[in-house]
């Protein structure tokens, strides 16, 4: 249930961290080169982020609320520990409320500006909340700052149990680049879809250019810090590590297999790669990756989910950094966007893979802890309500955010119909 | 004491809560119970709340974080055994931000009429279901443990649903209050007038339940009753009872900014009251100072919310001096070109060069180094991001 809340804040949480720098950045452009086009671009677009940022407090609030409905005993427990986390976050959505409304309600109230600086505090909000939000999962994942003692926490430090947290960076920068992914991609798609509808004049590919550099330069540096986050895993979660490659005995010079699934201890009908996941998880190449023996059978996760969600994750984040290369390619050797139809396809298809990813590899980093929900500390089965009707419940919740995604597509589709200014179409269909 | 400064907090946060967010739920109570063609008055209603209702809403999410953090075994108490309340608010909260949403991209007619319905409905469902489970919780129907009080009886009860009621006429009658001192900013006399028969209408409304309220709290609470009746109990109520004849006075002589206060103060006396009446006790046979978390986490607690607080403050001051002057309500033509166009240089290759450079360097580090070294990749990598984002943000002239 908590998983499907998730997913559903995940896209917007995305638009909360990376769309206002986009919107501020169009902004900025118009007050550099006092071109209409992107005077026009930036206000649409703040429209786009309010109606997100609403949706987004929503589904917030039904999080905040669904952990201590849900996961009484993991509040009950540790909220002393991590839940300053979640109140550091209050303030900074506090703070993204505010100046996102000063920022929308105040277009020509407000000395140009003013107005951009008014969009500021949108945008290191959004830093500042992600980062909160995502120091409570690293502690889930690495917990530290307290000592249990008759199952309760006490000798409690929360800020070095959540800042502390040689976990906290790995993660954030990995979430956070991916944020940009889903935005820039999911943008793009939406003007790669006017493209491949004959309408791309200088608004559109204004649009399209800002979008696709954010995702084209994000891609093959998400990769890179992709590749640390593993080496992390691979020191502090080696379970979760041997659950994401199948990986039952302990080995040295351990092969990488790519695609099949797991059965009896190995992988089925997969393409194995020798020495690659030493290589790549220990940077060596007789390295020793720790199987998932070293613990007993009911402590390990899942692990076909956990392998499928992380190929996932890992073969879509591969495209497209081949796809950005491809495109800063073209962009800086040909001066020009590309031609190709394929490409536009392409880009349309990027924004809901990058959304795939994006889930696939939260699944990975939940799935790969189980069963613990506080790594080696607490089991999720610990931590869940005692509370009967929950199917109720969990239906109600299906119809609700059905109801509710129904709701923001007819919201976005009406914005994207409203005409462009006069001024603007005229320029763009030049 | 330390353990006390967060319940302090969480006071100030219901307190916020009732009487800002309050006025929003109520102002959608005077949607749903418009005429059809008292388009003027629900119009009215929606814009005044547009700049500020989400943060408003954002004080709710600060109450459950607070109180997770300082009081854990508490929330976890009250969360699980109140979850059908707490769902029906999801709901309604859901379903009213949603209809906000809808709404201001609908145009007038049938469908924007059905979608105010929707928020309506909503902003009559939430404050009810919030005050339901305050009443469980004020009555004592909420044991501490995992969902160890009755799904149902916790809350359904005389004391909860009277408790409900009386959040929903607290809303209503804050809102007619507010739109009137609105209306007296922006809108035309008559808008004014409509406004401040509701007000006067709403406030002896409100008083007279909240008086059926305490008859009943007398019948079915005990404890909450002996705690309203005594000590600090009986003054915050008749604080509450004065501001709120204070309130009817100063609408009926037309100051309406002042009403907006009295009114205001009306509610939060309510709000402290009920604090003072349940004092030592969150839940039966939890103090406050069992409940507590740490003493570690306390401290951060309170460093967080004083940062929080020097960043919140002016903030929310910003916002509202923009919105209750006016600022948000008219356009302003002297704004627009202003602005002065800069010449930008075309030459980008030493950006480009420069980028390519940190891209292979940080990469580099990133993946050979450790500690240091692998910060310093991820520096010049973020880096490489923001040297290619300008040139590659610049779309090429005459693509076609």
């Amino acid at each position: 249930m908590q998983a499907l809340s998730l997913t559903v804040h995940l896209p917007l949480i995305c638009f909360g961290i990376a769309f206002p720098s986009l919107v501020l950045f169009a902004e900025w452009r118009y007050l550099r080169t006092g071109d209409e086009v992107y005077r026009t671009l930036a206000q649409r677009w703040s429209k786009v982020m309010l109606t997100l940022f609403a949706v987004g407090v929503v589904t917030g609030t039904i999080l905040s609320f669904e952990f201590g409905i849900l996961w009484p005993n993991f509040v009950g427990t540790f909220g002393s520990v991590f839940g300053l986390g979640f109140a550091l976050e209050g303030f900074s959505f506090f703070v993204e409320a505010i100046f996102i409304a000063i920022y929308v309600y105040g277009w020509d109230r407000l000395k140009p500006r003013a107005h951009l600086l008014a969009g500021v505090p949108v945008v290191i909000a959004g830093i500042t909340g992600s980062t909160f939000v995502i120091a409570v999962n690293a502690w889930m994942n690495h917990p530290r700052g307290f000592r249990m003692s008759h199952g309760k926490a006490i000798d409690v430090h929360p800020w070095t149990a959540l800042f502390g947290n040689s976990f906290l960076w790995q993660e954030l920068v990995h979430m956070y680049l991916a944020a940009y992914i889903v935005v820039g991609f999911l943008v793009a798609g939406w003007y790669a879809i006017c493209f491949l509808r004959g309408r791309f004049g200088r608004y559109e590919r204004a649009a399209f250019a800002i979008a696709l550099a954010v995702a084209a330069l994000v891609s093959p540096v998400e990769v890179v810090v992709g590749d640390w986050a593993a080496r992390v895993v691979a020191v502090n979660q080696p379970v979760k590590l041997a659950a994401m490659e199948g990986l039952l005995h302990t080995t040295k010079g351990a092969p990488e297999h790519l695609l099949g699934f797991y059965e009896d201890g190995r992988v089925k009908y997969g393409i194995a790669i020798p020495h690659m996941l030493s290589l790549l998880a220990d940077h060596s190449w007789n390295g020793e990756i720790k199987g998932l023996d070293t613990v007993p059978a009911n402590d390990r996760p899942p692990v076909n989910v956990e392998r499928f969600s992380f190929q996932t994750m890992v073969g879509i984040g591969t495209l497209f950094a081949l796809l950005a290369v491809g495109y800063i390619f073209v962009r800086l050797r040909l001066r020009r966007l590309p031609r190709s139809r394929w490409f536009y396809r392409a880009v349309v298809l990027t924004g809901p893979l990058a959304l795939v990813a994006a889930v696939a590899g939260w699944i990975t980093t939940e799935v790969g802890r189980q069963p613990w929900v506080v790594y080696d500390v607490m089991r999720t089965s610990q931590a869940v309500t005692g509370a009967k009707g929950i199917p109720i419940g969990y239906g109600t919740l299906v119809l609700v955010y059905l109801a509710l995604a129904a709701a923001v597509a007819w919201v976005l589709r009406r914005l994207a119909l409203i005409p462009l200014p006069e001024s603007v179409s005229e320029v763009a269909n030049a | 004491m330390l353990e006390h400064l967060p319940l302090f907090f969480i006071i100030a946060g219901l307190i916020a809560y009732a009487v800002l967010a309050g006025a929003d739920f109520g102002a959608g109570i005077w949607i749903l119970f418009s005429k059809r063609d008292d388009k003027d008055l629900r119009d009215h209603a929606r814009h005044s709340m547009g700049p500020v209702w989400e943060a408003n809403h954002v004080w709710l999410i600060f109450i459950v974080v607070v109180s997770w953090t300082a009081y854990p075994r508490a929330l976890s108490s009250v969360m699980s055994t109140l979850a059908v309340p707490f769902a029906l608010a999801l709901i309604g909260i859901v379903l009213r931000g949603t209809a906000y949403a809808l709404r201001a991209q609908a145009q007038d007619g049938e469908l924007a009429l059905k979608i105010e319905r929707v928020f309506g409905l909503s902003s009559v469902l939430t404050p009810f279901a919030l005050g339901t489970a305050v009443g469980g919780i004020a009555s004592g129907h909420v044991p501490v443990g995992n969902a160890a009080g009755n799904l149902l009886t916790s809350w359904a009860n005389p004391t909860g649903l009277v408790i409900g009621v009386l959040s929903v006429a607290t809303s209503w009658y804050l809102a007619s209050v507010y739109l009137t001192a609105d209306a007296q900013r922006t809108g035309p006399p008559a808008l004014v007038h409509a406004f401040r028969v509701r007000a006067l209408a709403a406030g002896v409304g409100a008083g007279v339940l909240a008086l059926v309220g305490l008859v009943v709290v007398h019948a079915d609470a005990h404890r909450l009753w002996h705690g309203l009746t005594h000590g600090g109990g009986i003054a915050a109520l008749v604080v509450s009872g004065l501001a709120g004849a204070a309130t009817l006075t100063l609408v009926v002589a037309r100051r309406y900014e002042f009403a907006r206060a009295a009114s205001a103060l009306a509610v939060a006396a309510v709000v402290v009251g009920w604090a003072v009446a349940q004092r030592p006790y969150l839940l039966p046979g939890l103090t406050v100072g069992q409940a507590a978390a740490a003493h570690e986490t306390l401290v951060a607690l309170l460093v967080a919310v004083v940062v929080g607080a020097v960043v919140l403050v002016p903030s929310l001051g910003f916002l509202f001096t923009l919105t209750l002057r006016g600022r948000f309500d008219h356009h302003n033509p002297l704004l627009e070109s202003t602005v002065t166009p800069v010449q930008e240089s075309p030459n980008s290759s030493v950006r480009i060069a420069a980028a390519a450079a940190a891209l292979l360097v940080g990469a580099g580090c990133t993946v050979l180094l450790n500690s240091w070294g692998l910060a310093l990749g991820v520096v010049l990598l973020i880096a490489f991001i923001l040297l290619g984002f300008g040139p590659l943000a610049r779309p090429p002239e005459n693509t076609h």
